[in-house]
């Protein structure tokens, strides 16, 4: 059994950015274990620009924002390991994992932060009828196989969900050659950024259908047509409204999970709402020791908030290594009401929180002229006016300590959407 | 004069602006509630521009593709004609970030360079 | 060159009666017109071993499916194939059903079942708590069982082929024709004579029965949607859960598999199209009402990784059909082979195989290998013991497919050992590769890319399952086929 005083799970952004701030707040002993052949995660594949204007105030692409963090992780001396899975998770920090040079190995870890990510919805999870032909693919699995393999996945394409991913491929696709026939989305509203709607597919003439979903797949071979239908207000298909397209390919963008299978393994409790786990401000789960940070603890829209939460949780995990577990103190519930419908994190540690703390939650449903309000118990103590809010962009209110302290032995703050 | 309606990218809202134009020249922007909806449709009814990101197959390198970019944004009239550009190189591995992969694409003075490192396999 | 068996149809009948045969000194070859075998009726039905107490009492249906049960135990163990012994519950919710147990009971009984038991609300509860709130009783059935279907296939067309059964596969039956006493059967791939046919075609064997026979028969295919849930539902029952049976068949059951999903289904809906296996909205929705009926608590909407669809081969007569066809001497058929034709197929191998060799009368091969080792299970291994595994072959240490925790050693072994893999679908059926929640997302560019590797097929002609089925069909930026 080999030691070591944090092991991350994952080389994707939270993973790097954690283990680089774990380091330099004072931890040497880190090891990050990365199933892939590359640190960077997801990013590799994004080879799109946009990423990163809050943290360096330049758009950069997400090999270029990978990059970055690499370097920081190179230049700090942190090891890693590379095309390593994995496989377990124990309650008492016992990491198990595998690749070929090394065969299964396992790790005494003193604190273990979580960073694998989110995976794709896939087709089966929707219940799409029709036949199983080629030709289907998550959004995620066609990006890799243009941007990294090399591959054009077909030539004619219907994509369904309007994600980011999504409408990035429609752009990368038609770039590549290929015709994007309709994107269709099963909501009233996009989930995707205004910006990839607009230079995604206005800009190629990509028609977006809010309020359809596909409801006949063809082809018994490879995929040879789709077709799309408006739903009413029940999500149903209304019948009649059926539009046929022929195509060879079906790309979904249809939501993203965060990938929590070790956490189970390990005993971390998860949100019903999130899929990931439930944790306090220090980005700590129920499991002592073990921190999540990035997708894993809830999907992010934007990689800047992912690197943002996994320093906090880097260094909340060095803290916790350096220090030990604090003695326990008051807790205090955040409570995600009124079309909010959830918040990272979930419950505060009055006595012990940073002096602020940053709480990112997501709204239910488009808002507009609302307002964001936080209630310390009962007494309102911020009302945020916003235009808009939608599903698709995270949003965030800060906690102050200092403030917090003032109102006692208050046992829940809420966060709310009302209007103005 | 000619009326052009856009979508505004500053943000969710997604503002829907109308702008006037005459000769080239914006007259007026409507539909918008702040500031960006009017800089946004002044931009991009005069010089619509953008960053082009993109691969190229990497020879000898550890993987079959690197990821490149316009290292500024170029006329969005000129996208195609870029992607025919690009489509038709290769580079020799290693490939370091910020690389010129092709000078001067397009006759627009911008290039594309690489945004990936890539060593030798 | 004559054969001395053509066996049509590498589905589970035909590899059954393939290995059945290659216990004897006959030359024998398969032929299918898919790409692999298990490609058809096979691979999509509720993976059950039934006990028997469906089938009318003397049909050959009964017979068969008693028969076959009883050589599942034997025939997993000597090929390596995944089975269990779950146990069967027919469950009713109504009190006037409660009468319809005990015609079960009887029947089952008649067809030599054992062990049957007809068990109180109470009992049956304690067994398990998470059905319905309205049981109120149910028949007990131990020696029903939860299978591979896929690994029961391939291991019995793999054990035929390693003992001298060749397999032609993409091989399409066109038409017969006589000359003399040998048959000349016509494929898109040529033709091949042979003195005995062995038609084992499932959805198509009517088709093929009536070009040589005058009395013809008729299968309708009878399609069934299902639902596959996640890893993560897959102990919400530990027996197989069927309500009580209805003129098309055993109804909508929900039964953990052998790989620990659970499965619900399948539907009924009779159809022309004998490839005809889209689901449909309607029959998915019909699936998760009537599944909710004998079971509580099912999230099946959140929890579904998967649905399909597969095809029942319903011969009018809801009969298996075996035997030399009358006006056609040295035709066998093995036809109408629906539900339960997988708990069968050992039994339907065995009586074929009788057929062929009362008429062949071949010598029995003393060199007979009656046991396979199938792929490696490196998850129900020690640390210690996967550690020398993957010291002596480092693959066994790449976790290709993340959901099942599948290495590259094991799809490795997939398409190198007999009849190997040559398809995504190919792999995912040896192996599980693919078959997880994330249903190949992160797997299936490397899967293509072993496959390319090691059979020298160009990644842009792999396929998912043979034909046209290519995953992605062409390189981009004017590369070259098997440039990096």
């Amino acid at each position: 059994m080999q030691n070591y005083d944090i092991v991350v799970i994952g080389g994707g952004p939270a993973g790097l950015a954690a283990a680089a701030e774990a380091k330099r707040s004072g931890v040497d002993s880190i090891l990050i274990l990365e199933r892939d052949h590359e640190l960077g995660g997801i990013l590799n594949q994004c080879i799109h620009n946009g990423f990163g204007l809050h943290t360096f105030k330049e758009e950069l692409t997400g090999p270029e924002y990978a990059k970055r963090f690499m370097d920081q992780v190179f230049e700090l001396g942190i090891e890693y390991k590379l095309n390593t899975m994995v496989m377990d998770i124990t309650e008492n920090k016992v990491v198990t994992a595998m690749n070929k040079t090394d065969g299964m190995f396992q790790i005494q870890a003193k604190a273990v932060i979580l960073a694998m990510g989110c995976r794709e919805r896939p087709r089966g999870a929707l219940n799409i009828p029709g036949y199983r032909p080629a030709g289907i693919f998550s959004a995620g699995t066609a990006q890799r196989l243009v941007n990294i393999e090399g591959y054009l996945p077909g030539r004619e394409v219907v994509i369904l969900g309007s994600g980011d991913i999504g409408l990035i491929m429609a752009r990368r696709m038609t770039l590549e050659g290929a015709k994007v026939k309709v994107v269709a989305e099963l909501m009233p509203y996009s989930g995707g950024l205004k910006r990839n709607i607009v230079q995604c597919l206005d800009d190629y003439g990509i028609p977006l259908k809010l309020s359809h979903t596909v409801v006949d797949i063809e082809g018994k071979e490879r995929v040879t047509g789709i077709t799309i239908a408006e739903v009413g207000p029940d999500m149903k298909p209304i019948s009649g409204t059926e539009e046929h397209y022929s195509c060879d390919t079906l790309l979904l963008s249809v939501g993203l999970l965060p990938e929590n299978e070790l956490s189970k393994t390990a005993g971390v409790e998860l949100s019903t709402i999130t899929s990931g786990p439930v944790v306090n401000d220090a980005l700590e789960t129920n499991v002592e020791g073990i921190f999540a940070c990035g997708n894993v603890l809830h999907v992010h829209d934007l990689v800047d908030f992912v690197s943002q939460e996994a320093q906090n949780a880097g260094k909340n995990a060095a803290k916790y290594v350096k220090e030990g577990r604090e003695a326990s103190g008051r807790i205090i519930d955040i409570k995600a009401v009124d079309g909010v419908r959830y918040t990272v994190p979930c419950t505060i540690r009055p006595d012990q929180m940073d002096d602020t703390v940053t709480v990112r939650f997501r709204v239910g449903k488009v808002f507009k002229n609302s307002a964001i309000t936080m209630y310390f118990g009962d007494e309102q103590v911020l009302k945020r006016k916003k235009q808009i809010m939608a599903p698709g962009e995270m949003e965030q209110v800060i906690i102050d300590k200092k403030k917090l302290a003032e109102f006692g032995d208050i046992s829940d703050i809420t966060i709310k959407i009302e209007s103005v | 004069m000619e009326v052009r309606n856009l979508t505004c990218i500053g943000c969710p809202m997604g503002c829907q602006l109308e702008v006037t134009i005459d000769q080239g020249t914006v007259v007026s922007v409507t539909g918008n509630t702040c500031k960006r909806g009017d800089d946004y449709a002044r931009k991009e009814v005069t010089n619509p521009t953008r960053i082009v990101t993109s691969t190229v197959p990497v020879i000898g390198g550890k993987i079959a593709m690197v990821s490149c970019k316009t290292a500024s944004d170029i006329p969005k009239d000129k996208i195609f004609a870029c992607m025919e550009e690009i489509n038709q190189v290769t580079v020799a591995a290693p490939v370091k970030v910020g690389d010129v992969i092709l000078k001067d694409i397009c006759h627009t003075g911008v290039d594309i360079i690489a945004t990936k490192d890539v060593d030798i396999a | 060159m004559i054969y001395d068996v053509v066996i049509i149809g590498a589905g589970v009948s035909g590899s059954a009666i393939a290995r059945e045969l290659s216990k004897y000194e006959l030359n024998t070859v398969v032929l299918e017109k898919f790409e692999d075998v298990c490609s058809g009726t096979s691979k999509a039905n509720s993976a059950i071993v039934h006990a028997g107490f469906d089938a009318a009492e003397g049909s050959l249906m009964a017979k068969l499916n008693v028969e076959g049960n009883e050589m599942m135990g034997d025939l997993a163990r000597d090929l390596d194939i995944p089975f269990k012994r779950n146990g069967s519950l027919v469950v009713c919710i109504h009190k006037e059903e409660l009468p319809g147990l005990q015609v079960l009971y009887d029947r089952g009984v008649a067809n030599g079942v054992k062990d049957l038991k007809i068990l109180s609300r109470e009992e049956v509860l304690a067994m398990e708590p998470n059905l319905s709130d309205d049981v109120q009783g149910a028949l007990y059935a131990p020696t029903g069982g939860i299978i591979c279907p896929f690994i029961l296939n391939i291991a019995m067309a793999e054990n035929a082929n390693v003992n001298g059964v060749d397999f032609r596969f993409n091989t399409e039956v066109e038409g017969f024709r006589k000359e003399g006493d040998t048959w000349v059967v016509r494929t898109n791939n040529g033709e091949y004579k042979t003195r005995y046919v062995v038609n084992a075609a499932g959805v198509y064997a009517d088709v093929l029965h009536n070009m040589v026979s005058e009395d013809k028969i008729h299968i309708t295919p009878r399609r069934g949607d299902y639902c596959l849930l996640d890893k993560e539902m897959g102990a919400h029952v530990s027996h197989t859960i069927f309500p009580q049976p209805t003129k098309l068949g055993k109804g909508v059951l929900v039964s953990p598999t052998i790989h620990g999903n659970l499965i619900v289904g399948p539907t009924a809906i009779d159809i022309e199209d004998r490839e005809g296996t889209a689901t449909t909205a309607d029959g998915i929705n019909d699936l998760i009402a009537k599944a909710g009926m004998h079971v509580k608590n099912l999230p099946v909407g959140r929890k579904v990784i998967t649905s399909f669809a597969g095809l029942r081969a319903h011969e009018d007569h809801h009969e298996f059909i075996i035997g030399e066809c009358k006006d056609a001497p040295g035709f066998i058929d093995c036809s109408g082979i629906e539900s339960p034709g997988l708990t069968s197929s050992p039994a339907i191998g065995r009586m074929v195989a009788d057929i062929v060799v009362d008429l062949a009368k071949p010598a029995k091969k003393s060199d007979w290998v009656g046991t396979r080792t199938g792929i490696l299970n490196p998850s129900e291994m020690s640390l210690e013991e996967r550690n020398a595994l993957i010291k002596e072959k480092p693959e066994y240490g790449q976790i290709i497919c993340r959901c099942e925790s599948i290495s590259e050693g094991e799809i490795l072994d997939a398409i190198h050992r007999p009849l190997g893999a040559r398809s995504l679908d190919g792999v995912k059926r040896r192996t599980r590769a693919g078959m997880g929640r994330c249903q190949g997302g992160f797997c299936s560019p490397r899967v293509m890319e072993i496959i390319h590797r090691e059979l020298g097929i160009p990644v842009e002609k792999v396929t998912k399952s043979g034909g046209e089925s290519v995953i992605a069909p062409e390189l981009s930026k004017n590369r070259k086929g098997g440039e990096a």
